[in-house]
This record gives C-alpha cells, structure tokens and sequence, in this order.
C-alpha cells in the first residue's frame, strides 16, 4: 500500500528523538510587527482552543475566538475527572519519554502516527510546568510535592491529578489565561455562537460563518488561519458521556469544505458508566477510569444470579478482568475492559434489574488502606469496622466527589453497596485529518485537540485526552502555523463583502430557512434518539458487516425523513435552542453514514474498534497489520459519495505486536 | 410513560430582555422518579412542540454538575431543595406526586433574562478576565516540583478553585452579590506561591470589576454558602476582604 498522494503528512526528516527540536528550530517564525497584522480563528474554547488562543494572543496574533456556551469556561474539557498523563517520571518508577510515546502508540493499537506521538510525549512534562505556574491545584504530597497516579494500559504512576476534577482545573487554569488576553484586548471573545461554514477564497480558508444563538443573526468574520477546537463527535450516539451540546457541526462544515475526515469509526466506549435506567435518559455519566484503581470489577459466577452483591460469597465472584488479564488487571485499556463487561453481561451475568451492568466493588481498597491507617495512627486491635470506617475516609479523600455523584444520580449509596457500572460513548479518536503542522487538507485550516485524528490511533489511553488538548493549544499550534503564516504576511485583511462570504452566509441562510419552514411531526430531538439507536446497534462496541450494511441504509432513510418531516418551533430571529439542534441533528445524521461506511472498510478490529468478524479464538481484537494499516482519509464528493484515501502507517522506532495485556 | 408522578409546573416565560415575562402553569404526567429535574424539562418541552407550543428555553450542557451552565431558581431556591447540588443533579425523586413546583431564571441586575430561563452571566468572566488569572505567558514556567506548596494551602487553595461559575451565589443573596464568586478566585490564587506577585493588584482589580458590574454589597446572611452547590465557603470573603485591605493600605496607587 502507498500513501495517497493527496496526503502529505509533512513529517520532518531524521531520528525520531530529534525530529520536533529539529523542525521547531527551522519551522520558519513571523516578526513581532506581523504578527499584528494577521487574524486568527479559534472555534471552541475547551482545553485546546482556551489555550491556542491565549498564547496566540500572547505572542502578538490578533485572535478571535468563538464558542456556542455562555462563557467560555463551560466547554466539555472541564468535565474530564481522573488525570493528565506526562513523562516527568517523578515518581521514580521508570517513566520515560519513550514509555510515554511506546504506551500511547500500543494502547491505541498500532494505528497512530510515530512523529506526532512521540513530540506528544516530549511536550507533555511542559504543560505540567505550565498548569502549576498558572495557578492549577493539582493534588500534592505532604512533602509539597505533586502527586501521581495509575491509570488504564500503563504500568507506571504517571498521571496528575485535582481529586476527580482534574479536567475543571486544567479548563480553568487556561480559561483565565484567555480572559486574560480578552482583558488585554487581543481576544475577541463571542460567545453563545455557533460556526456555521467555512469561507474559502482562492483554496485558502479566509473565515467563517457564525450565528449568533441569541439574535439568530449570520456573521461573517475574516481569518488568515481557522483552527478548529470543537472537540468530538460521540453525540452522534445520542446517549454518551459528552455534553448535551457537543457538536460535530463546526467539524463537519470544514470536511464538506475539503477537510478530508480521519478514521471517523473510531469511537470510545468508555468502560465505567453509570448504566442506563430508562428511556427518558438524555445523557451518560462516566465514573472516572481512576475507579479502577482500586476498585474490583466483579459479576456473578453463576448465571442470572439475583441475590445482592453482599450476599454472594467470595468464591462465587468472578473477577473476570483479573482472571483474563493478571499482568494488568482491572487497569486493562479502555477498550478491552468494555468488551469485557459486555461479552459477561451478553452471556447472562450481569446484574442490577436491568442486567445489563457490572459491580465496580471498594471493599478491598476499604480494607487495605483502612489497614494503612491504623499502622499509621498506631492502633493496635482495631475492630474490622474500624478497619473500614478509617478505609472509606481515606477512599473519600481520593474519590468523594464520584462516590457523592453517584448517590445522587442512582439513589444508591455507594460506600454501603458496590457500584454498577456499564460502558457508555465517551471519546471519538477519529476527526479531521491533519498533517504534522495540525493542518487539514485545506490550506489555513486546522484542528486540534478531540477534534483531530492524530494521536490515539484506534482507542486512546485515559489521561491522555487532557494532554492531548493542551500540547494541541500550548506548544505545538504556536510554533507550527508559522510554517504556513509567514508566507502571508503579505495577505491583507480580505472583506466580508467579498462574493465568498456572501455566497457562503447565503447557503446558511437557505439551510436554516427550509430547517424551520418544513414544519413537520417529530422534534429534532425524536430524530437524534432514532439516530443514536441506529448507530449504537450497528455501529457500537461490537460491528460486523450486515449490520452496518443495513445501517447505512436506515440512515438514508433516515435523512430524507428528517429533511421533509422536522419540526422546529420558534423563529429564526431569536434565541432559539430547537433550531440550533436541529441543525447539529442534521450534521450527525450525515456523519453516522460515513461512520458505517468506514467501519465496513475496516476489515479487521483494532481498539475500539471491533468486527465480530475478525476476533481471536479467546475474543480478543484481531487486526490486520499486512492490509489494515493505514488511516482511513475521507474526502467529501457530494450527498451519500466519498473517496477512501490512505495514509500508510510506519513503525520505525516500534516493535509491532499483538496487543497483550494478559 | 415511565413512571406515575403527576406535577403542576409554574414556570418563567419570557421572549426576549425587552420584554415582560409572566408565571405560566403546565400540567405533567407519567414523570418517573429517576428522572433529572433537567430531564423532566425535556419531557415538557417535547410535550410543548408537540403541542404547538414553544419550548422553555433553560441552560444546560454537561448534565453532571460541573460546567456551571444550569441555574434554575425552584421553589425560592437555587438549584432547588438540595444541598450541594445543581439542578442537573437534582432527581425527581427529591419531590412527590402532585407537588406545584415554580421555576424561576437567576434573578438579579447583573444577569440579566436572554429568554425564559437563561440568563446573561458575562460579567463573571469579566470579573475574570480584570485580575482572575496568574500573568504567566506559556512557556515561562519553571520545573513543576520547584516551588513545593504545603499539601493543606494546596488542598484550601483546590476547595476554592472547585467553583462553577454558575452564579447561585447571586441569585441567593438578598443584595445579589458577587462576593463569594470572587473571593473563591482571589483565594485560589492567594493561597498559592505562584499567585504571591500579583496579589495586591489583583484584589483590587477584582473588587472594581465586581462592583463596576452592578453586583450588590455583602451583608453576611451566608446565603451564598448555604446554597452553593460546590460547598465554597464563606471564610473565602473574609480572606477576600483581608486581600482587598491590606491591598488598599499596603499599595501607592
């Protein structure tokens, strides 16, 4: 297989170690006066815009930056909970750059570019330094040092954390720093707005479409560069762990614009969730994979086995993750822990009135740190329930804000019985394609953080999404858009009234008008649930070929229902949350097709992704390394029609394996 | 239908800020207990649209209490009858058949109605953006581990920083103040080593901000606290007030 010639990684040349120090140094810089003069773009303030925009502004580009939220603050980064990965080896136990790199490459499967990875990895101890200098509480010893600790598909204590919040504090901490630039007036700050197209002009993008949400006016704003931060596309599930507002629409606009669409079956199933307890359900609850830690996951050895948890004895429990995997156990990645719990669920185990979840039990981290205590207090003949009492307080130390959600959402309490859990959508790898420089394949626009391909190839590490994000925003964007800004110094500020942006303001205009003149039967809403159902039947943890087949077809249908049944109340002039879904529905509607499109492609499983077809005899993913190993690029040709290209994957620094965690 | 409550709601419609808004009363059924008050919501707002009718306007994203967004007023009080809780956390098990449950928008000068029951909160990120932040461009940072900082400042400085930026605080207080909101900023970064440069003028800077946005005085009623649902406690006022003198005695300008 060769690389698509329409796909030019832009990967620097020589050894891995020095490829990013090497092309940092030569990537061509804009003077402190030009910089003035350019314009950027930032669609989305989660921890990849907030902190692209800030230090872009910082270094002297005028930055506009726009999100669909109230403020800023409130994008979907901030609720990640359990950590942030980084190769500081503080801990001593053996971390490195290159475990970091080695790690993230087999925990997403062999399906993730080397160059990208590894300058991951290499930057991922400066946004450690960059958080704590910026005022972020991370969690700290009594010596006064950070805290690390373990989280899924490693084996060293290399995650940073704020109790279950880490996703909050980090948000936070770039949030003031973009406010601080809105203060100093080199942000533009629009909130409550959604981008709505992308303007090209002579191939290069040159701006953006964006709708007010509260005046429902089009606006149209100039950019030298676009960057897209509007993080994933999991919503297209309907039920998942994202916000009610995650979008795929700002990403969307740019692939039917020419941006070709990275391995977009690539989803997260996300193995600790809170199960579903209805119908009426609008979204899931993710229990921070730190759970895991020291958690035990658990279901019944006997089938249908209705007694509660306290009444089944030790020797009836199967610890299924520690039976199948002893060298990683229950900190096995994300992707085998989900399929674990359902293969157990789907033969009858599960448990809970719906049985379709697992036990995540803390009895034994109740005992083991209550031991802890009382060698520390120097306690002598502790009574076992002092034992525990002394153990849930240290556990609420570490995970009280978890423990107190789940009460709250199950009505169960969760020191007293253990928790169910079951796996939910949580994080979609796939995204726009970009190039080493972030680049998408239309010239001045870009993505990053969840709303890119690049780093997790088929099933990201947990923690590393927060890493992601903010090596995206912090060190990478700032230095590698000089490569494509410093040959347009010389570009002047185009007008909005160019024919470019009125054509493009006009086909919004059009779609928002027949959105809300159709006047038919179902809510946007009614046709999100149908879509979501669609899509985590045929096209969820497990896939094989009939059942995509058939679901492209149902989404078809589907399409052309939506386009001639909708109904969207209210008007177009006002402040209008049923129109703003509407048009997110519509776009998710289109990308579930190619979803199943390349999910039918992937002849093979890989990560998350899983073909029934193609499973080893203990059911584990069997991947394709001789014909599978490539991303899969999307190129947009019209309604229903796209052109697969490929990028071909390289192991030069990797040794390629079977993933085993056993 | 999933479950059998049956609820009267009387909830704030509003078009627009340039209009007047009105109490209007709606009448639910087959509301099951498991359901968030926010998915309650959406029960009523599909019944609306299939009605005719035009939904209820709320705010609301991450539906698991921590991006700020929802800030329903129910029953006199934010967030609703729970403590430390927002109202996508808040389950209708929390109420009973045949409760009359009165939904209000945050009500205060400085946030002002968009439609029914958003509000507009800029002024917090305004208040942000005057001080609420450490002047650190990226890639000044030294060594995480150099600078060590005492675990219980760490932990006291963390507790602030668990703020939402939902704004119940406001729409608790009688005088609608912004004090707990900025004092949990200003002691995030006031118990931190890394804040220490720019303390004073942050203080001040924060203070004007809060004040310039029309945000009423504090009179130490406490309701803010009482009803935050990150539990942000008052003690951050006090440390606030003690930041903005000490700034005001201690400083030339």
């Amino acid at each position: 297989m060769a690389t698509s010639p329409k796909l030019d990684a832009k990967i620097p040349d020589g050894p891995l170690e020095t490829k990013w120090t090497k092309y940092r140094s030569t990537v061509p810089l804009v003077n402190p006066a030009n910089k003035r003069s350019l314009e950027i773009i930032v669609i989305g303030t989660g921890l990849a815009g907030a902190s692209a925009a800030a230090t872009l502004a910082e270094l002297g580009y005028k930055v506009k930056a726009f999100c669909f939220q109230d403020s800023p603050r409130r994008a979907h980064s901030i609720a990640a909970q359990g950590g942030i990965n980084a190769a500081k080896n503080y801990q001593n136990d053996g971390d490195s750059v290159y475990r970091l790199f080695y790690d993230t490459i087999k925990g997403g499967d062999y399906r993730a570019r080397e160059s990208n990875v590894y300058r991951l990895a290499e930057v991922s101890g400066n946004i450690i330094d960059q958080c704590v200098a910026a005022g972020v509480p991370f969690a700290r010893e009594y010596g006064g040092l950070l805290s690390n600790r373990s989280f899924g598909g490693t084996q060293v204590q290399r995650t940073f954390y704020a109790a279950g919040q880490t996703g909050q504090q980090l948000l936070l901490g770039a949030y003031s720093g973009l406010q601080r630039q809105v203060g100093a007036g080199n942000i533009a700050m629009y909130t409550r707005h959604e981008m709505l197209d992308v303007v090209m002009i002579d191939g290069k993008c040159r701006g953006i479409i964006a709708r007010n949400l509260i005046t429902g006016e089009l606006e149209r704003h100039f950019g030298h560069a676009v960057l897209i931060c509007s993080g994933g596309y999991g919503n297209v599930f309907y039920l998942s762990t994202n916000a009610m507002g995650s979008n795929v629409t700002a990403a969307w606009k740019a692939h039917k614009k020419g941006a070709f669409f990275g391995n977009p079956c690539f989803t997260q199933i996300h193995p600790t969730c809170i199960p579903v307890s209805g119908d009426h359900q609008s979204k899931l609850t993710l229990m921070s994979e730190s759970l895991r830690n020291d958690g035990r996951i658990w279901v019944p050895k006997k089938k249908d086995d209705n007694r509660p948890a306290d009444q089944i004895p030790e020797d009836e429990r199967d610890y299924y993750l520690e039976r199948r995997y002893p060298a990683f156990g229950n900190l096995v990645p994300r992707d085998i822990a989900s399929r674990a719990a359902k293969e157990r669920c789907d033969a009858g185990y599960g448990v809970g009135t719906s049985k379709m979840a697992v036990y995540l039990d803390y009895y034994a981290a109740y005992e083991r740190y209550g031991k802890g205590e009382v060698n520390k207090r120097g306690i002598h003949n502790a009574s076992a329930d002092q034992i525990l009492q002394l153990g849930k307080a240290v556990v609420k130390e570490k995970y009280g804000n978890l423990f107190d959600m789940y009460k709250q959402i199950t009505g169960e309490d969760p020191y007293q019985v253990p928790m169910r859990i079951y796996p939910a959508v949580h994080y979609t790898m796939g995204g726009l394609w970009v190039d080493y420089n972030l680049m998408t394949t239309v010239p001045g626009l870009y993505a990053l953080g969840e709303a890119n391909f690049s780093d997790h190839g088929a099933n990201r590490l947990g923690a590393s999404a927060l890493m992601q994000g903010l090596a995206d925003g912090y060190f990478v964007i700032p230095y590698t858009i000089g490569a494509y800004l410093a040959s347009e110094i010389r570009t002047k500020a185009i007008s909005t009234d160019h024919p470019a942006f009125v054509q493009a303001e006009k086909e919004v205009n059009d779609r928002i008008t027949k959105l809300i003149s159709i006047k038919g039967t179902k809510s946007p809403e009614a046709y999100h649930k149908e879509l979501g159902k669609i899509m985590w039947d045929k096209c969820g943890m497990a896939r094989n070929e009939q059942g995509l087949k058939e679901a492209i077809q149902e989404i078809r249908a589907l399409k052309k229902e939506f386009w001639s049944n909708v109904k969207v109340m209210g008007d177009v002039d006002e402040f209008n949350p049923e129109l703003d879904k509407a048009n997110r529905v519509a776009d998710f509607i289109e990308l579930g097709e190619l979803m199943c499109m390349d999910a039918l492609d992937r002849n093979e499983s890989c990560g998350g992704h899983f073909r029934e077809e193609y499973q080893t005899e203990e059911g584990e993913a069997k991947r394709d390394d001789e014909n599978y190993m490539y991303v899969s690029a999307w190129e947009y040709q019209g309604e229903s029609q796209w052109e697969l290209h490929k990028e071909e994957l390289n192991y030069e620094n990797i040794k390629i394996a079977q993933r085993s965690y056993k | 239908m999933e479950g059998n409550m049956n609820l009267t709601l009387q909830v704030w419609r509003q078009k627009n800020s340039r209009t007047e808004g009105r109490m209007e009363t709606y009448q639910l059924s087959g509301i099951s207990e498991d359901m968030s008050f926010l998915e309650m919501f959406d029960v009523l707002n599909e019944q609306l649209v299939h009605e005719g009718k035009d939904p209820v306007s709320f705010d609301h994203d991450c539906r698991e209490g921590i991006c700020g967004a929802c800030s329903m007023y129910i029953n006199g009080r934010p967030h609703g009858p729970l403590q430390g809780v927002t109202t996508c956390q808040l389950h209708m098990r929390s109420f009973k058949d045949g409760d009359t449950i009165v939904v209000e928008p945050w009500r205060a000068q400085a946030f002002p109605v968009i439609k029914d029951l958003v509000t507009d909160r800029a002024a917090f990120d305004r208040i942000i953006s005057a001080g609420g932040y450490i002047s650190v461009n990226t890639g000044n940072a030294q060594d995480a581990n150099a600078i060590p900082v005492a675990k219980e400042n760490a932990d006291a400085s963390f507790m602030a920083a668990a703020c939402i930026g939902c704004g119940a605080c406001v729409a608790a207080c009688k005088n609608a103040s912004a004090m707990l909101f900025t004092s949990a900023k200003i002691s995030q970064l006031a118990l931190l080593p890394q804040g220490e440069a720019e303390r004073t003028a942050r203080a001040k800077k924060m203070v004007a901000q809060m004040d310039e946005e029309g945000f009423g005085a504090c009179t130490n009623t406490g309701a803010c606290a009482a009803e935050c649902p990150k539990g942000i406690s008052m003690e951050n006022i006090a440390r606030m007030n003690r930041e903005f003198f000490v700034a005001e005695i201690g400083t030339k300008d």
